[in-house]
């Protein structure tokens, strides 16, 4: 949604400056509404994700127990007691130490939604535009960005991590920063690779030949001829983000107990899949589904987007 | 072939393989198989037989014993023996050895001139017997004259003298300097903070086998102490001649039971039997591979796949399915380890002992060992583990109580410090990133706040930011760990008088110092002990949680692993492998 | 082209020393030292143990001597594993890593690749549902789920496989690490060549060849693969640097030795030498590879110039 949005400012953007006629019949982004209602898959995706928003925001309402209490009386024989369970209203079951599955996860939700769509956007926007720009104008720019590029991907990043915790102590947007700070840097290394094949275009030389602003020419024609690779790659990154917020997490940067997020959830269900495999079910179940929302968003997306179906 | 090279190399191949699609599969092709070279030339070892356990060291002998000669029990035919530990030790070297990992290695490579017994006693080993005199200022220790280096020549003093000169020299750099200083030996705090050289240091070889030991102030516990492998006798000959390289297979010479064969880092560590060892004749194993597993749970993994004779742990979470299922290889053993929560008392709401009283009585320890820990811990009222060799053990009124009385104490003692449901107590609790741990802050911190409407914040953190909160007093509470250098009381009392290096919390008492003072010379230091203990009792500036266990899973073959061993020292001569 | 390649080893130097830089800085920064210990020892103790490592020395000139140390080849003694250099720790783990990886890339190529190829041909027909279901959740299929769910099948339950070792790299050692580490890379790569290929055959000029009446296949495999390609190799560049460095998970389930192990045990354990020993190999086969892509670049479409 966010990305159409974006798109949408740019068409805007391009009608404006081609046309004083501010208002058009269809406009582009209308044209691509209607291609995104046709893409089922995605609208039923669209759907889902907004249902797993409401689970995130008010799924804690539907059960009785909470995040951070233990159930003392199901603690001592936790492989029996601690199933799922309609009848013990502890749907998703009880974690090893005997806590309400279900309420985890509904929290651990909302972490994990904001990160791995935060990740993504961060790793569209700053890569998409890092990458299109060192593409775009190559030279010794290309060159210094690239270097740059080669030295954060290859740095301990372990250690930024650590400092930020120590300067800044625990703060929930940390993870957040951390995140971004590594989402993007293969993001921009795809798209520059694109953007070096795109530069020689004809459509893109003529644009040159005729004096566009290179500014221009890499947000009109750059920018939206990579947008499928980008949207594919950023639905990779979504669950990539929130499995990596688990090892932050591990750092004691991430979120803190009580809070948990899915990646701990499924870190920690990974430890007990022999013994109570609906630990790692769960959140796993959770996140396959927000993978494949936001899979076939992206394609309904890019379908709706594609500057080629023009 | 050095890794600069290597890449080199690979930059060549891959550098004009862009001309074309079969330059670039032969450049792929190129890389590849330089790779895979470059791992296989490295060893080639073959795997063959039948027996998975075997197969960790294929190359072994067969066995010299078919029975075992007192039981008679049939033995494997191979009697190589798997053990996981934890993880890569920090060195080998008897002086710079500084973790448990590398002490369980260590204790078969090396012998010292004592050893622990199968119940955690101090028993003779290269020493047959020592004596004190001068109201145990001076300690002599006459050794056995059949003991070997790997290299054939034999073990005197002077490589006892050489080791612990070692040991304290600035040089050397050890971090287990300081336990030649807390024995006491004549000098050594001098020459380590480089006042006085290293020959000066209280230790010297009378004769070739009579040591003779100098101590600066009396203490009666020396030869406990010398069970610790900083106090391990060192082979000049192979320091001499390696250098640095001294602890690689091939240079290294040990006087233990074994002697270091292959070491493959984060792989496995192959240990041989010494044929030099003075009895030699009467060890079964005949090779011992260290496995370095840091996952508790990939460990059980290798265990349940039959791939290791015993583990170094157990993951909390298998605890229960493990005693379901195989209750007989869970093997339990009490540990000279205490468990415990520090209060930082100089900072508020800590500077209040009805605060840290509350705190205490309110942890229901129960529920902690059954449910959580589940490895047969016991409930802890106070520092000192009953375990401890020696230690005249008591507990405090409070352990006499039922947990709802002590709840019903620990509201009004944080009602009197004025705390109430408007004013609610409010602190944080700091553990270092691991799952046991995580687990036990949860839970009593949610005792806490049901019983006590206490708000409690758990924060975790990464190890080394852990320690360095902790050592700079910048914690309001936190996870302390405590297990014992030594087999007597005051290796944990000292924890908490006001010079230790350790007592992070701050806590002091002029009364308590005194005590531990005077008991390091008298000859019955228990009755200072207790004292001491009282006093811990009435303020409170721990929290003991349990006194811990050593858990482990220890395959139905493998004979003699000591169960009661509170010290967790595990000789692996002393065990053997069935054959079913 | 030749010059191109020495443009690129000439500039690694300076990369390479502002990596070195960036990352010496903020290891110092981070709290605590090598020689943190739970035991905290006397400060003595502390001084001599430091004076050891050159740690008591002002930290710009510990820099230098660092710098001119690595500028011959000398990466220092691991503050960690005292009885190895850096140098022997990594000569010793990182073949054993680039061994695994060279052979999950290969499986990667192969069937990330072959799998896009396929499921963007028939797209949206059952092969292209099958294939990108069992992509997706390959993906989420994190390695530290995945390794131990090898070992619980292949090791403890079917007893066909060793649950860990690795014994010269023989094939049944290593083939759960290979599955382990390819398998959520595989996922990834399918997935983008089939949309960078869906993409690339709606484009005018494989139009015109299929208008043309090339039959479908010579179309993919020389008209269509190539420029389909650019993204995959985009993202493989850097991956690569990745699988070949190992994973600490692999390392950790199934004892292989690698070098992934160091590079989490090295920063928890504030090893700084072994940390930046790592740091210059991961940066040196950085820029080795994306010299790589960009090279594949120009090949796999040639209107790319630099």
């Amino acid at each position: 949604m966010l990305f159409s949005d974006k798109h949408a400012g740019m068409g805007e953007l391009a009608d404006t400056l081609t046309d004083d006629a501010y208002t058009e019949g269809r406009s582009l982004w209308r044209d691509a509404r209607r291609r995104f209602m046709q893409h089922r898959a995605a609208v039923a995706s669209l759907v889902v994700l907004a249902l797993l928003l409401i689970f995130a925001a008010f799924g804690q309402h539907l059960s009785p127990w909470d995040n951070e209490s233990i159930d003392w009386a199901s603690l001592p024989n936790l492989d029996e007691d601690g199933v799922p369970s309609l009848a013990s209203q502890h749907y998703f079951g009880l974690d090893p130490i005997g806590r309400d599955l279900y309420q985890r996860t509904v929290q651990g939700s909302r972490i994990s939604l904001m990160v791995g769509v935060l990740g993504a956007l961060t790793a569209v926007i700053i890569g998409t535009l890092y990458g299109a720009i060192s593409g775009y104008v190559g030279g010794r720019t290309d060159a210094i960005m690239m270097r740059t590029l080669e030295v954060l991907s290859a740095f301990p990043f372990m250690f930024l991590v650590i400092v930020l915790m120590a300067v800044f102590g625990r703060n929930v947007l940390l993870i957040f920063i951390a995140i971004g700070a590594v989402s993007w840097l293969n993001m921009a290394r795809i798209v520059r690779g694109q953007t070096l094949s795109l530069k020689r275009k004809e459509y893109i030389e003529a644009a040159m030949a005729v004096g566009v602003h290179p500014i221009l020419i890499v947000l009109r024609h750059i920018v939206p001829n990579v947008l499928g690779v980008v949207i594919v790659y950023a639905t990779l990154l979504v669950p990539e983000m929130i499995l990596f917020e688990s090892f932050i997490s591990f750092l004691g940067l991430g979120v803190s107990e009580p809070y948990t997020s899915w990646g701990a959830l499924i870190s920690e269900g990974a430890d007990a899949m022999w013994t109570a495999p609906w630990t790692l079910i769960f959140p796993m179940l959770m996140l396959v589904l927000t993978l494949f929302c936001f899979n076939f968003l992206g394609d309904g997306l890019r379908d709706a987007l594609d500057p080629k179906d023009r | 072939m050095t890794l600069i090279n290597q890449q080199r190399k690979i930059v060549q191949r891959r550098g004009p393989s862009g001309s074309g699609i079969r330059h670039s599969v032969q450049g792929v092709v190129v890389l590849l198989v330089t790779l895979a070279l470059a791992a296989c030339s490295e060893e080639g070892e073959k795997k063959a037989g039948d027996e998975a356990l075997a197969a960790a060291d294929i190359r072994a002998p067969e066995a010299r014993f078919q029975e075992h000669p007192e039981s008679g029990e049939r033995l494997a035919r191979k009697q190589v023996l798997v053990r996981g530990n934890a993880s890569e030790p920090a060195s080998l070297d008897p002086q710079l050895v500084e973790d448990t990992v590398g002490g369980a290695i260590v204790v078969d490579l090396f012998e010292g001139l004592t050893r622990s017994g199968p119940d955690g006693d101090t028993e003779p080993a290269l020493a047959k017997s020592w004596v004190s005199s001068d109201n145990n200022l001076t300690w002599t220790f006459h050794l056995r004259e059949d003991g070997r280096w790997s290299d054939g020549t034999g073990v005197t003093a002077h490589d006892f003298v050489y080791g612990w000169r070692r040991a304290v020299d600035p040089k050397v750099g050890s971090n287990y300097a300081y336990y030649i200083e807390s024995a006491g030996v004549a000098n050594a705090g001098e020459i380590i903070a480089g006042e006085k050289p290293s020959e000066t240091l209280g230790v010297r070889a009378l004769d070739d086998f009579t040591l003779e030991v100098s101590l600066d102030q009396p203490i009666t516990y020396l030869p406990d102490m010398t069970v610790h492998y900083t106090m391990f006798p060192a082979p000049r000959q192979a320091i001499e001649a390696h250098g640095a390289d001294w602890t690689r297979p091939g240079n290294m010479v040990s006087n233990g039971a074994y002697l270091l064969h292959t070491w493959h880092l984060g792989e496995k560590l192959v240990a041989a039997r010494n044929p030099f060892y003075r009895e030699d004749d009467q060890t079964i194993i005949d090779r011992v591979v260290y496995v370095p597993i840091e996952s508790a749970s990939a460990e059980l993994q290798r265990y349940a796949s039959g791939e290791l004779h015993m583990t170094s742990t157990v993951p909390v979470s298998q605890m229960a399915r493990l005693k379901k299922e195989r209750p007989a290889e869970l093997v339990m053993a009490p540990s000279i380890a205490t468990y415990m929560y520090t209060f930082n008392v100089n900072r508020p709401p800590f500077d209040d002992v009805r605060v840290r009283r509350a705190l205490t009585y309110a942890i229901d320890r129960n529920i902690v060992v059954s449910y959580i820990t589940r490895g047969e811990q016991m409930p802890a009222f106070s520092l000192t583990p009953p375990y401890v060799s020696g230690f005249d053990f008591r507990q405090p009124e409070y352990a006499t109580w039922s947990q709802p009385e002590r709840d019903e104490a620990a509201r009004q003692e944080l009602r009197k410090a004025g705390y109430t449901d408007d004013n609610p107590l409010e602190f944080e609790l700091l553990y270092n990133t691991d799952e046991s741990h995580k687990a036990l802050a949860i839970v009593i911190s949610q005792m806490w706040k049901e019983k006590l409407g206490a708000s409690v914040t758990i924060s975790n953190l990464e190890w080394k930011t852990f320690l360095s909160q902790k050592q700079a007093g910048n914690f309001g509470m936190a996870r302390h760990g405590w297990k014992g250098d030594y087999n007597e009381a005051s290796t944990f009392l000292t924890l908490l008088t006001s010079d230790s290096g350790n007592n992070d919390g701050g806590w002091s008492n002029p009364e308590y110092d005194q005590l531990l003072l005077e008991a390091r010379s008298s000859k019955d230091p228990n009755p200072y002990y207790v004292r001491a203990e009282e006093i811990l009792w009435q303020e409170f500036p721990v929290a003991p949680v349990y006194f811990n266990t050593t858990v482990a899973l220890v395959s139905p073959m493998l004979k003699g692993y000591p169960e009661n061993n509170a010290r967790n020292i595990i000789y692996s001569k002393d065990m053997y492998i069935t054959a079913d | 082209m030749f010059s191109f390649i020495i443009r690129r080893l000439l500039v690694a130097v300076p990369t390479v020393l502002a990596l070195i830089t960036v990352s010496f800085v903020l290891m110092h920064a981070a709290p605590g030292g090598p020689f943190t210990n739970e035991r905290n020892v006397p400060e003595a103790v502390m001084e001599n143990i430091e004076a050891k490592y050159n740690l008591d020395k002002p930290l710009w000139q510990q820099y230098f001597i660092y710098v001119g140390n690595v500028a011959q080849g000398d990466l220092g003694p691991s503050f960690r594993y005292k009885d190895f250099t850096v140098n022997e720790l990594i000569e010793s783990s990182f073949p054993r890593s680039a061994y695994i990886g060279a052979w999950s890339f290969l499986f990667v190529m192969v069937f990330g690749v072959g799998l896009g190829v396929l499921a963007a041909l028939k797209q949206n027909r059952w092969p292209d549902s099958t294939v990108m279901t069992a992509a997706m959740t390959g993906v989420v299929f994190p390695n530290f789920v995945m390794a131990p769910l090898l070992v619980l099948l292949f090791a403890v339950t079917l007893r066909w496989l060793p649950a860990g070792g690795w014994e010269g790299g023989q094939v049944e050692y290593i083939v759960m690490p290979i599955i382990a580490m390819a398998t959520s890379y595989i996922a990834q790569v399918a997935r983008i060549t089939r949309s960078s290929m869906i993409e690339t055959l709606r484009s005018p000029f494989i139009r015109t060849a299929r208008a043309k009446g090339i039959p479908r296949y010579k179309i993919v495999l020389r008209h269509a693969l190539k420029p389909a390609l650019i993204p995959v190799v985009s993202y493989l560049g850097p991956a690569f640097v990745g699988i070949i460095t190992g994973s600490v998970i692999i390392d950790q389930v199934f004892s292989t030795g690698g070098i992934g192990q160091h590079f989490v045990n090295g920063a928890i354990n504030r090893d700084y030498s072994l940390i930046l020993g790592i740091t210059i190999l991961v940066g040196i086969l950085t820029i080795m590879f994306n010299a790589v892509v960009d090279i594949l670049y120009t090949w796999l479409d040639p209107r790319v110039r630099y």
